[in-house]
């Protein structure tokens, strides 16, 4: 009994031997390891294009165990909070997802040593001829690149259901006028006009956006962020004051619905209309079950025609990430052909390279390619482009009160204090 | 003598790790908020340079969180009201020694079991007017009970031209004729969702409570020719009191503190209707990059709950040294 216990014990060693022994193996040129990824991509389009991405990777790098670190939740917010304490506590991620512009620059960026410059990745790959000009110059500062951009989406999209603007005989209004002539016929046949989920604020920002650039025009809406546009000038106001007729033709329980569910309301017919950014897109290829959907269209919001509302979701290289090898591989991969090509058909976003192939996209992304290569392309507020975090919190809390209450000399005073506290306005 | 000296050492020996701990995790952490709030620190970087009171100036005149100060109030006081009354129901239904009570006391407290996020999520699936709650109440025929529940935007004021905020006006109070001291009814939808979670744990105290009343005493009550009522009116509560109060220190830091139900349920609520200091702090502070503003918002906090839990610490130890 007792050799025999023995014997166990000696063959158990030998086999734990054997298995140390062969992860020892001679180190191949190729990353290992880990590589940790953090996005706030869990849902739908977005998990699975993520997904997609880490196929890819692991194909190449059979050795390399990704660990996928999302924090669920809409525009990023609860994740952008856990990845702001990881990264003052020393322990970044390997690369994380971040939106080009301000939120890029102005928070990990400018603030010094959070982050690695991507120079030599650039010119290995070339990207500095394979995307546009215009997002080149968004990820990078003081003439270095910081992140890689995987996508563009548009934000100011107004999504339809076509039955119900045909049954009425109307057509997707390009003013503010018809928008309000459209929302009162729908209104008295007794469709809500507009659908909004703002449980997460930034919904009514992003609408709020919209207005913004409608009531505008692209070049004031731009000097709005550079301090050029005075936030108490009329044209402010105006915009405000659209925002709250517009907000007359919501459904009620708005403040209890998110993005997703809002747009429920269109797909069941019970709302006629609403205003979001192109990621409804996927939201509509997953419900309805094909890229080449029936039955609802998309038309600029009221006065953004010929505007693209632009965000972009990138990857950046944290100083002192972990894993920095594999980190840089993932870019590496997150800025290809092939990786772009992978990952936008399904999250329902364009390529932020100008060489993908079309033939991948559905009929939507396929008009968005051509409006992105003719449009006049803007900044998103709620997505981070347009303005420093701080500055978008505090057009969070001045849109949560004028939601309810429609003050607009209050609204106006309040985004104006909060251009004068970002240190835009003086 | 030897021993007695012995036996501090070890004392001593033993109880260093934790008062080290709690020095520096606790206290420690409480002194680097507080000088963090009086800091400059706006931005991802640290910048500890002093500023001053500028912050909680900064602070008190920011109508977010003025809102939020009104919502403590109202949202503790309901919380408190609900939680006791329900409790001291349950408590005595569960004291008139009825068959089954073992199974009902651990119904009740099941709730305290689940964390608040949970019960957050929970009811806010059934509070979405669309659905839930609002489509059981339409079939089972209460329509009146349908509500816009935590989407609510109303808040319920005297209204400034109203004979009540005349006569208010009239000793200097018309003030209050004003939503700042309003109460949001969105915000009663959370209270419903935190009371169903801790009327079970107030039930359980104050059965205890009741439980530790001599049967002599009731029974004296009784051969004097007390009602059931009188009974419980007179001899049972009184002798509740120190009970209650516990009671209302637990749930009164609870609803001080509150945020993960907020942040689950309804978040800031339309135009902050459910908004707390607790959830401000972690959006001016992780979304917004304004450290010191958190931290003052911390320190406010902080101070409230003391204001509520010193005395009352106070009240025993006086007691104790009285017995």
């Amino acid at each position: 009994m007792f050799w025999k216990n023995r014997w166990l014990s000696v063959a158990g060693i030998l086999a734990v031997s054997a298995i140390l022994l062969a992860a020892c193996a001679p180190a191949a040129p190729a990353p290992k390891g880990q590589l940790q990824i953090f996005s706030w991509w869990t849902t739908g389009g977005e998990a699975a294009g993520l997904d997609n991405l880490y196929k890819i990777y692991n194909e190449q790098f059979p050795d390399v165990e990704i660990i996928n670190a999302t924090v669920a939740g809409g525009a990023g917010f609860e994740a952008k909070a856990v990845l702001k304490t990881r990264m003052l506590g020393g322990d970044p991620p390997d690369s994380f997802q971040v939106h080009m512009g301000h939120e890029l620059i102005d928070t990990w960026v400018t603030t010094g040593q959070f982050m690695e410059p991507l120079d030599s990745l650039y010119q290995q790959e070339g990207w500095n001829n394979i995307f546009p000009a215009g997002v080149l110059e968004i990820v990078s500062q003081d003439g270095h690149p910081w992140s890689v951009p995987v996508n563009i989406h548009r934000a100011n999209v107004l999504w339809y259901n076509t039955a119900i603007l045909e049954e009425h005989n109307l057509t997707p209004p390009t003013t503010f006028d018809e928008f309000f002539e459209v929302a009162e016929t729908l209104q008295d046949a007794g469709i809500t006009p507009l659908a909004l989920g703002d449980v997460g604020i930034w919904a009514s920002t992003h609408l709020f956006e919209t207005v913004l650039i409608g009531t505008l025009g692209a070049e004031d809406y731009r000097g709005l962020w550079t301090g050029e546009t005075d936030w108490n000038g009329p044209g402010v106001r105006e915009a405000l004051e659209n925002m709250k007729q517009m907000l007359t033709y919501v459904n009620d329980d708005h403040a209890a619905l998110s993005w997703d569910q809002a747009n429920d309301l269109v797909i069941n017919g019970t709302a006629a209309m609403t205003i979001m950014g192109d990621w409804v897109d996927a939201d509509y290829v997953a419900k309805l079950g094909t890229k080449e959907y029936q039955g609802f269209g998309w038309a600029p919001p009221p006065g953004n025609a010929g505007i693209y509302d632009a965000l972009s979701d990138t990857f950046g290289l944290p100083a002192n990430a972990p894993n920095r090898e594999a980190a840089i591989e993932w870019l590496r991969l997150v800025g290809s052909k092939a990786g772009q090509e992978a990952f936008n058909p399904v999250k329902g976003s364009i390529c932020a390279r100008t060489d993908c192939d079309a033939s991948l996209f559905g009929p939507y992304l396929r008009s968005a390619m051509q409006d992105w290569t003719r449009d006049s392309i803007v900044p998103s507020l709620a997505h981070g482009a347009a303005a420093s975090e701080g500055w978008v919190t505090a057009i969070h809390d001045v849109m949560t009160v004028f939601v309810t209450d429609g003050d607009v000399a209050q609204a106006q005073a309040g985004l104006a204090n909060a251009c004068v506290d970002a240190g835009v306005c003086s | 003598m030897k021993g007695l000296a012995w036996d501090r050492v070890v004392s001593i020996v033993l109880i260093t790790p934790s008062v080290i701990a709690v020095a520096v995790f606790v206290y420690g952490f409480i002194g680097w908020t507080g000088w963090v709030s009086l800091s400059k620190w706006d931005g991802l970087r640290p910048n500890y340079d002093l500023a001053g009171w500028v912050n909680f100036d900064r602070l008190l005149n920011n109508s977010r969180f003025q809102i939020d100060v009104r919502n403590t109030i109202v949202f503790t006081l309901l919380f408190l009201a609900a939680c006791l009354i329900i409790g001291l129901l349950l408590a005595i239904l569960l004291d008139q020694k009825i068959r089954g009570e073992n199974l009902f006391r651990s119904l009740f407290l099941f709730p305290m079991a689940v964390s608040f996020i949970v019960t957050g999520v929970v009811w806010r699936w059934l509070m979405v007017p669309s659905s839930g709650l609002n489509t059981l109440f339409a079939a089972a025929g209460l329509d009146f009970l349908k509500s816009a529940w935590y989407t609510s935007p109303t808040v319920l004021h005297i209204q400034p031209e109203s004979g009540l905020a005349q006569v208010l006006a009239r000793v200097g109070l018309g003030g209050l004729a004003s939503p700042n001291f309003g109460l949001p009814l969105a915000l009663i939808s959370i209270v419903i969702a935190a009371a169903w979670q801790m009327s079970g744990f107030v039930m359980a105290m104050f059965l205890a409570g009741i439980r530790g009343i001599p049967e002599e005493l009731r029974d004296a009550a009784r051969v004097d020719g007390a009602s059931e009522v009188q009974v419980y009116r007179h001899v049972v509560l009184p002798l509740l009191k120190p009970v209650t109060l516990s009671a209302a220190i637990v749930l009164g830091h609870i609803s001080l503190k509150i945020f993960d139900l907020v942040a689950s349920l309804s978040k800031q609520g339309p135009g902050f209707a459910t908004d707390v200091p607790a959830f401000f702090m972690f959006q001016t502070t992780f979304q917004g990059d304004h450290f010191a503003q958190g931290s003052a918002i911390a320190v406010f906090m902080l101070l409230s709950v003391s204001l509520l839990v010193i005395p009352y610490l106070v009240y025993n130890i006086r007691r104790e040294i009285e017995v």
